[in-house]
């Protein structure tokens, strides 16, 4: 990922000037909208951060902290999918189905051993992914209505399994969703994890590169003979996965599993942490960083807000704004290119 | 000189029957089969009663369809029924015209601020409706004090009277519907307007190059869409006696799925109205044949999923086929 | 057989013009599409508009119909000064279009496209009634045989164009512009419509008639327009010029030849070997539905062979069958002798074929990935290891092209968008190098790019047919083809129409191979077929 390893644009920007006079027309104004899109999410996020230093009694604790990032990481782990999908110019509706449906397996199959439970709960997210992946890249349905179409079916299936809400008793599954790792919880760990892992596949990887490729000009990159629904298809398995992982870590923190709430509107809060992270939803960048930053943002957000004694309400009117906010950021910088 | 028609090949004119009746026929069988199997399906009461409850999606489902036919999509229609049905519960207490003023202005506006930002502030009508939805739904629970508060409707109120009562036996929801969906179909076929959003969805740069007011009939859209999904809400108010935050949650899905089903292309520029009523009774029987096996709820979520995917799968095919 | 109506010498100087552009001016961002456009449209005539890719015709045109405004100069409707600002000041003010595309509704009847947007009303609802009625008096009018009931979309291409013109006379039309309204129709489809662009030019209106087969032009205009780098070089009847005199204006050529060196980069003839030499790529026999018949080549190592042609000839979609982007209905390809089965990009690059499309920005570049990660784009599996790819070894390869084409960019980790459009270019080159190809398929590869980066691509491309690769260019400017080929395949109308080599190489024998080989001039042939064939035989 070029834009994270060279995080100073704005030196490369005087170097830019072409050496010849061009006959093409070369954008100059795009700066300011370019900077806001970039690094805005972190400048919102450094406001928010200094704010509750001032207001918020006991916001540096480590208590507090470690709750934050701890309700943080399940969404965190879902948008570094959705960020994928949509570095191809896709989306990906279904994923709050599957961490339902993904969490609602682990009780029933824990019986077998937390491992094998915790295996076919991933399992179910790479099927569910493939078959998204595939109804979009080759049969070439609208990724919104494939997945829509999945997040009505998956849900269902999700609540046939899970008829009730069942308690889950495993103390493996309870050290995963309870316990730390030198003093960070194992959820976070995860987090953490799965960001290098996605960081290190979108930089480092043939797919990684291809995927950003695809999502900036398919044409191009099928001209070039990129393998373009091979590429496709996986970002749809590696959302499910994730989606999974988030479903599994959902339900060894809760210690139960309601199928019916469980995920609900979470790919809300993927694609809004996605596009507040600078990706556009036109595709060809992923900002991972961002992505990070703009889940950060969204949940201290609405733990400030609840501090201050607002309701749910105000934090979702508050969302909505601010969604809205960050397209037109994107889109308003877009237009001047 | 002769008109040459384009050769339609019998694989051809299949397919294209498949795409705009298969739901009709699919219901038709569905209904056939129900009639033969449970004894209780085919009587006065179960049928009202199926009517009835589809008339909620079906009103909302009129308001997508038109939003589809112009290519885009509106995913707050969920949030933006709860919030109209609150509204109208909450304003009942002040009478029946209150009841269904706040509510439509509401849902009216913000059906404007959406139709504006995607119209006129070109974003995606995706990402916009998706904010809309978390905005109504935001609302909903400021006005319900989050979800703690349901209003009732009072006793004796005429406001009742909206879904409740009846005329020449038939129940007044099923008559909102009936008459929406004949407004519905005179729009799309005696205004221009209706031929206008068609084109906005097969070729919104030719609708432009027409001189047609493309950025107008796109607003009036998403007004309109928000309208009727806070009409769903009014009725249901009125039908329940009370508002109740709680519902709407993944009715935009619900409605998405019976304008497909309907044979409406999700990528705009064609389909029919009455095609979307087809697709909601359609999910709506199925939801009633499910009770009938007495399987779970949740069954109807697992059909309504496979349908649409295998709906919108076949649909490709389908064209190609047609393309042929 | 149509004729062109006779030239009434009495009647032309009389009739008041009825559109009259002069010095219109417009640029993008810098880029001057109009530097300066004259056209005199006059009543009951019909005026052709002609000029290679980039002449400014489609700006012209959008300026007209209102879609852009002109930064200068002046349009006067009927002798009143007149600005548009958006389409329907145009329309309102009797200016209509039928454009390539149709744009119509595909699933409205015929009578609702017609009058979409501007229906007849009763009690404030449509008048199906009036539409349908008033509907089929104007199709009557203009003698097309329509259901006006029927679905447009199921009606043949020329009936929907034809529809669209009567859409386009509903408004009582003063002009009427058709843009390149003949692309997709069968030849007997032209001759109808010709038919009913008479009728309407009979009552009055002022036609303006583009299209690129210059038999449709011949055999149809009265005067003719030609534009070339945003500017009017000839205006007058169409009965003054002959085919190769029309060409000459639209490319820019003097009939007289040229001398054959000096005005591009390039070297003297490279091929080696001669005839004996196997040749590395043999193509024969590449159809494509509608736009190419039964073409074929071949290239030998070291050779750079032409593809001439005008615009719509068939040169692009050549490449792209070859390449595997297009589908064929019938294609025999082979490299250094081993079949390569075509319809499918992998397998082409797979053989060692590398194609550099003439679309930079929407087939070429990813404008948001780095120069380097655009030239490794093609070769990345190559310079992975279990899927990860090695950066020293990108690196290693576009720091090799990077200084090898001179690609000025402030590091290669500079967006491509950023690039100068001849940078770009040569990071596309650069990717497709990469590949190692046997066989480099140009299509404009100096289009669009300043004059130095030009100079810089032409010997490139001598560069590397010298190191024994074969290349295939196409250009549309003459002296890059006849100079930089060592022979010329000339398409027309998907046709291979000529091959020129040797002594027979000259920009004047190319001249008259573009516009069709000779044949008497400014006349369409004779007897059958009529117009329609003309057309599809260029």
């Amino acid at each position: 990922m070029a834009e994270l390893s060279t995080p100073t644009p704005s030196a490369s920007a005087p170097a830019a000037a072409p050496a010849e006079p061009g006959p093409e027309p070369r954008p100059r104004r795009r700066l300011d909208g370019e900077w806001l899109r970039r690094y805005g999410v972190y400048v919102a996020l450094g406001l928010l951060v200094a704010i509750n230093l001032v207001i918020t009694p006991n916001f540096l604790t480590v208590s507090n902290l470690r709750l934050q990032l701890v309700q943080v990481s399940p969404v965190l782990i879902v948008a570094l999918g959705m960020a994928m999908v949509i570095g191809t110019g896709g989306i990906d509706l279904s994923v709050g189905a599957v961490i339902a449906l993904s969490a609602t397996l682990i009780p029933l199959y824990i019986g077998y051993g937390p491992l094998v439970a915790i295996l076919v709960a991933l399992a179910v997210g790479v099927a569910t992914g493939a078959l998204a992946g595939t109804v979009v890249a080759r049969v070439g349905v609208q990724p919104i209505v494939a997945t829509l179409a999945l997040l009505v079916g998956l849900r269902g299936v999700a609540n046939l399994a899970g008829d009730r809400i069942r308690p889950i008793r495993d103390p493996f599954l309870r050290g995963l969703g309870t316990g730390t790792l030198l003093g960070v919880p194992y959820v976070v760990v995860a987090a953490v994890v799965a960001t290098v892992v996605v960081w290190f596949v979108l930089g480092r990887t043939t797919t990684g590169r291809q995927l950003v490729a695809v999502g900036g000009n398919l044409r191009a990159a099928a001209l070039a003979g990129l393998p373009v629904k091979r590429v496709l298809t996986s970002v749809y398995v590696a959302s499910g996965l994730l989606a999974a992982v988030a479903g599994v870590l959902l339900a060894a923190r809760l210690q139960a599993v309601n199928s019916a709430s469980l995920g609900q509107l979470a790919e809300l809060s993927a694609i809004t942490a996605v596009v507040v992270g600078g990706t556009p939803l036109t595709g060809g960048q992923v900002r991972v960083l961002g992505t990070v930053a703009g889940a950060l943002l969204l949940q201290l957000l609405s733990s400030t807000l609840i501090a201050q004694g607002q309701s749910d309400a105000v934090t979702q009117l508050v969302q909505a704004v601010i969604v809205v906010a960050a397209v037109y950021v994107q889109f308003g910088s877009r237009r001047t290119r | 000189m002769a008109v040459t028609p384009r050769r339609v090949g019998t694989a051809a004119r299949a397919a294209r029957l498949a795409q705009r009746q298969g739901a009709l026929v699919v219901l038709v069988v569905l209904c056939l089969v129900a009639a033969g199997a449970f004894d209780t399906f085919a009587t006065s009461g179960n049928l009202t009663n199926i009517a009835v409850q589809a008339s909620f999606l079906a009103v909302i489902a009129l308001g997508m369809t038109f939003v589809i036919f112009t290519g885009g999509i509106d995913l707050s229609v969920g949030s933006v029924f709860a919030l109209g049905g609150v509204l109208a519960a909450y304003a009942s207490q002040y009478g029946t015209l209150a009841a269904l003023a706040l509510p439509l202005a509401v849902c009216g506006a913000i059906g404007l601020v959406q139709g504006l930002i995607i119209a006129r502030g070109g974003l995606e009508p995706f990402i916009v409706t998706l904010a809309g939805l978390l905005f109504a739904r935001g609302l909903l629970l400021l006005v319900t004090d989050s979800g703690r508060n349901t209003y009732d409707v009072p006793v004796g109120s005429a406001f009742r009277e909206i879904a409740q009562g009846s005329i020449l036996g038939v129940r007044h929801p099923i008559w909102i519907v009936v008459v929406l969906y004949a407004v519905g179909t005179l729009v799309l076929h005696r205004t221009s307007y209706g031929p206008t959003v068609l084109a906005i969805g097969g070729q919104r740069d030719a609708a432009e190059l027409m001189g047609l007011p493309v950025a107008r009939a796109r607003v009036l859209t998403y007004v309109a869409s928000a309208l009727l999904a806070g009409s769903a809400g009014v009725m249901i108010a009125s039908y329940t006696s009370s508002g109740v935050p709680i519902i709407g949650i993944g009715t935009e899905l619900q409605a998405i799925a019976a304008v497909v089903l309907g044979g409406t292309l999700l990528t705009g520029g064609a389909g029919t109205v009455l095609g979307t009523l087809v697709g909601v009774l359609l999910l709506q029987v199925i939801a009633n044949v499910i009770n009938q096996l007495s399987l779970a709820q949740a069954w109807q979520a697992v059909v309504q999923g496979t349908i649409l995917l295998g709906v919108v799968v076949a649909q490709r095919y389908l064209a190609r086929a047609e393309r042929r | 057989m149509p004729q062109s109506p006779v030239v009434d010498p009495v009647v032309r100087p009389v009739a008041e013009p009825v559109v009259e552009v002069a010095g219109l001016t417009k640029s993008f961002g810098g880029v001057h599409a109009l530097r300066g456009v004259d056209l005199t449209l006059l009543p009951g005539r019909i005026h052709a508009l002609v000029g290679e890719n980039g002449a400014g015709k489609s700006t012209l045109i959008k300026v007209l119909t209102g879609v852009h405004t002109a930064d200068a100069g002046t349009l006067r409707l009927g002798g009143e000064p007149i600005a548009f600002t958006r389409p329907a000041d145009a329309q309102a003010a009797g200016i209509s279009t039928v454009y390539q595309e149709v744009n119509l509704v595909p699933l409205l009847s015929v009578a609702q496209n017609v009058f979409l947007g501007r229906e007849p009303r009763r009690f404030g609802l449509v008048d199906t009634g009036a539409v349908r009625r008033r509907a089929r008096e104007l199709v009557a009018r203009l003698g097309i045989d329509v259901d006006v009931d029927a679905q447009l979309g199921r009606l043949g291409l020329g009936v929907q164009q034809m529809v669209a013109l009567a859409r386009a006379v509903s408004v009582d039309a003063r002009v009427v512009i058709m843009d390149e309204p003949t692309s997709s129709l069968e030849p007997r489809e032209v001759e109808t419509l010709f038919g009913v662009a008479r009728t309407l030019a009979a009552s009055g209106v002022a036609i303006v008639f583009v299209s690129h087969r210059l038999g449709e032009l011949f055999a149809l205009c009265d005067d003719v327009t030609v534009l070339r780098d945003g500017r009017t070089v000839h205006a007058g009847p169409m009965a003054e010029l002959d085919r190769v005199g029309l060409v000459s204006r639209m490319l820019g050529r003097a009939v007289e030849d040229v001398q054959r060196r000096g005005a591009t980069e390039f070297g003297e003839s490279h091929a080696r070997g001669g005839a004996g030499v196997q040749p590395v790529l043999e193509v024969s026999g590449v159809s494509v539905r509608n736009r190419l018949h039964d073409v074929s080549f071949s290239v030998r190592p070291g050779e750079v062979v032409g593809l001439g042609g005008l615009l719509g000839s068939g040169r692009s979609e050549t490449v792209k069958a070859v390449y595997g982007d297009l589908p064929t209905t019938a294609a025999a390809v082979s490299v250094e002798g081993r079949p390569v089965r075509t319809g499918s990009v992998s397998k082409a690059l797979a053989a060692g074929l590398a194609l550099l499309s003439e679309d930079r920005k929407a087939e070429g570049i990813i404008p948001d990935l780095s120069v380097r990660d655009n030239i490794a784009l093609a070769v990345l599996p190559r310079l992975s290891r279990a899927g990860v790819v090695s950066d020293a070894r990108i690196d290693a390869v576009v720091e090799v092209f990077v200084r090898r084409l001179q690609i000025k960019a402030s590091s290669p980790r500079q967006k491509v968008r950023e690039l100068s459009g001849g940078n770009q270019q040569k990071v596309l080159l650069a990717r497709w190098l990469a590949t190692e190809p046997k066989v480099f398929l140009l299509d404009e590869p100096t289009r669009g790019i300043d004059v130095g980066a030009k100079r810089e691509v032409q010997s490139l491309i001598d560069e590397l047919a010298a190191q024994g690769l074969a290349v295939v260019l196409i250009s549309s400017e003459m002296e890059e083809l006849v100079e930089g080929s060592d022979r010329v395949v000339v398409l027309r109308d998907g046709h291979v129409g000529a091959e020129l080599d040797g002594d027979g190489l000259t920009t004047s024998a190319l001249l008259s191979a573009l516009a069709g080989g000779g044949q008497p001039v400014g006349e369409p042939p004779v007897g059958n077929p009529p117009a329609a064939e003309v057309a599809s035989r260029g």
